[in-house]
């Protein structure tokens, strides 16, 4: 399994009553009142410094992903990011889960750089394609609702071939017009790198993920037990479709937070999860259900389930305790790295999952703790779950020019 | 009040669905982004006019809505759709979103309007005055925007009383609003100002005096761009005017139609 270190690079100093003063921690939050840049100044650079160190013990991937507007999670660019982490590490992939695509146009600017980065790193990037929260497309960047989805496969299909065909090409989009696509460079990876989808669910993208043969990710926060349901659900798309069940086939984004004992980890970390589940995730519903958004089938899909199924509701109060979070609800994957090895090797035999998007700094989780966390995974986790797919399955979704980094711990043990 | 909707295929190959009831000239209304109902205001219309209620094209079916880019588009399948319904030329009233598509439509094909009601009508924009989404509103805001009558905002928003038609409905609803802001997203201006000029055509700008969605300095907009318009402020009156003071708004259109 792929242990793959993932920033949603937020904001760490939201006031104790930011929930109750603002109605959105997205969208509409003062960024005059709430974000200051000086503070932002020593977050991005303790979020580079993270991503870098959990490269040096040996994670196999560093990776960000793409939000706007918001106290959860800025990354505006994420391959501002993706270039700098293709200088500074050498072997990891480079994930970008991704270029929110409906944002472009003309969306070959994500192919260029895509391929851009790709050289850079010597083909060690994943170019991931998400169609975008509804905050973020149509709120934050004014796309039409019942335009983003059209948008998004016009775009996929204009990056994909830009970086495959073998000449010149004009493109007579809906979209996008383009006499000349023509880019410089293209990928090192061929034919091109591995795109991954990620989503909240949506049945349109399992589709997509089956009908062209791609790997997907369910990004959520709500962890192993209550994505079981919905993992099934994809599992059935691909067996419909006649696929394999290589777990690398799909993805999944889980809070991890590591200490010495569980009673030290929950110690540590109860008071960042409530600040992230209260906080980060205090996600206005009518920033997050927008008419037009979803397809007629899921917004069918949602309703009949009762609600219009917002991923991002604040799923806890702040008073939560740690054993509703890592035990009850397995929300959260918590404790002495036995507990957490026993979890993740849970978490990947229930869902049948081969890449673990972790997420180790949470909320409001200064620099220090979180180099803890993340050094006591590599050193006492990784070891443990890196195989566990290895005697079964290949992950042909991995970008070829990454190589798997080594241990610290096995540094230690040679030494 | 059960009227039954008719199904019609455009020229153009898309479908319309219509409610047509009543006699007397013809009458067509086009609603906001509520979606379509036949309310007491048009039964009452009815008794002096043919109506014609189509339902905004991809309110079920928003696939259509690949086929219409913008208000010129829209202006066209009405256009269609008159000359699917034989109608020549008709009295157009439009109300909010509905308004905005009447204005274009009188603007691009101004022999097929007789006389322009615009109630209450999206359109113009000032920055000092922004029109608020109300498709991304909490619920209780939305209800005040609508109507200081509680009784018209809650039977505007009301849900089925049985659960089981709940899901239909809330699909229904969230459809409607995706047909409308199709057109309108993000700001709901696409430069009608500068084509009011063509809208020759009689016209009425109804206005309900408490509009706490589009506020009634839009109407004084409307009446100064428009070559042949004249005002009226119904007092007391929210967003919803034609609900909130039928037998005023109707004596109003009556009066002005003739």
């Amino acid at each position: 399994m792929k242990s793959i270190w993932f920033h949603l690079q937020g904001y760490r100093d939201l006031p104790a009553d930011f929930e109750d003063r603002y109605e959105s921690v997205w969208v509409t939050p003062s960024t005059e009142e709430l974000c200051d840049p000086q503070k932002v100044h020593q977050y991005l650079n303790w979020n580079l410094d993270e991503l870098d160190y959990a490269a040096s013990l040996g994670f196999d991937g560093v990776g960000t992903n793409e939000h706007h507007q918001n106290g959860y999670g800025f990354p505006v660019s994420p391959n501002q990011t993706g270039y700098y982490l293709a200088k500074s590490t050498e072997d990891q992939a480079i994930v970008i889960l991704g270029n929110t695509l409906p944002l472009y146009n003309p969306p070959i600017r994500v192919a260029e750089e895509i391929a851009y980065m790709d050289c850079l790193s010597n083909g060690r990037v994943v170019a991931g394609m998400p169609v975008g929260t509804p905050m973020d497309v149509t709120h934050c960047y004014g796309i039409t609702p019942t335009e983003t989805r059209p948008r998004y496969f016009e775009a996929h299909d204009l990056i994909k071939r830009s970086w495959t065909a073998e000449k010149e090409f004009h493109f007579n989009g809906k979209y996008t017009k383009l006499r000349h696509v023509n880019i410089w460079p293209k990928p090192i990876q061929k034919p091109h790198p591995p795109i991954w989808l990620a989503g909240g669910g949506s049945i349109e993208t399992w589709e997509f993920a089956a009908q062209n043969d791609y790997t997907y990710s369910y990004l959520s926060f709500g962890g192993r037990k209550a994505a079981q349901t919905l993992m099934d659900g994809f599992w059935d798309v691909m067996d419909k479709h006649g696929y394999d069940r290589n777990p690398y086939r799909a993805g999944f984004a889980q809070i991890v937070c590591v200490g010495e004992t569980d009673a030290e980890a929950e110690k540590l970390y109860l008071e960042h999860l409530r600040y992230f589940y209260k906080k980060s995730l205090h996600v206005a519903h009518h920033y997050a259900a927008v008419a037009g958004y979803n397809t007629k089938q899921s917004l069918q899909a949602a309703m009949r389930r009762g609600g219009a199924g917002n991923p991002f509701a604040a799923l806890d109060p702040g008073t939560t305790t740690w054993s509703e979070l890592v035990d009850k609800s397995q929300r959260v994957i918590g404790g002495s790295p036995a507990t957490v090895v026993d979890h993740i090797k849970e978490l990947a035999s229930d869902l049948n999952v081969g890449h673990l998007i972790l997420l180790m700094h949470v909320g409001s989780m200064d620099h220090e703790l979180t180099k803890y966390s993340t050094r006591l995974y590599a050193e006492q986790v990784l070891p443990k779950i890196r195989d566990i797919w290895d005697d079964q399955w290949e992950d042909h979704w991995w970008p070829t020019g990454a190589k798997q980094p080594a241990l610290a711990g096995a540094e230690v043990a040679a030494g | 009040m059960a009227i039954e909707a008719r199904e019609y295929t455009l020229a153009s190959g898309l479908s319309a669905n219509v409610m047509v009831d009543g006699s007397g000239p013809p009458l067509l209304f086009l609603h906001n982004h509520l979606g379509r109902r036949w309310d007491a205001f048009l039964e009452a219309l009815s008794q002096s006019f043919t109506v014609y209620a189509p339902r905004h094209p991809g309110s079920i079916e928003p696939d259509e809505l690949m086929q219409l880019d913008a208000f010129s588009d829209l202006a066209i399948y009405y256009d269609d759709l008159l000359a699917a319904l034989n109608v020549d030329r008709a009295v157009v009233v439009g109300h909010g979103f509905g308004g905005m598509v009447a204005a274009e439509f009188a603007a691009l094909f101004t022999e097929r309007v007789e006389k322009l009601v615009l109630m209450d009508a999206l359109g113009l924009w000032l920055d000092e005055q922004p029109i608020p989404d109300i498709s991304a509103l909490p619920a209780p805001n939305v209800a005040s925007m609508l109507s200081g009558s509680a009784a018209v905002s809650e039977a505007l928003l009301a849900q089925p009383e049985d659960p089981a038609a709940v899901p239909d409905h809330m699909v229904h609803r969230f459809l409607s609003q995706a047909a409308v802001s199709h057109f309108i997203w993000p700001i709901p201006d696409r430069d009608l100002r500068r084509r009011l000029y063509r809208i020759t055509p009689p016209t009425l700008v109804l206005w309900g005096a408490d509009d706490a969605y589009i506020p009634p300095i839009y109407a004084d907009e409307f009446v100064a761009g428009l070559p042949n318009a004249q005002k009226a402020l119904i007092a007391g009156a929210g967003h919803m005017p034609h609900l909130e003071a039928t037998e005023l708004v109707l004596e109003s259109v009556t009066e002005f139609v003739g």
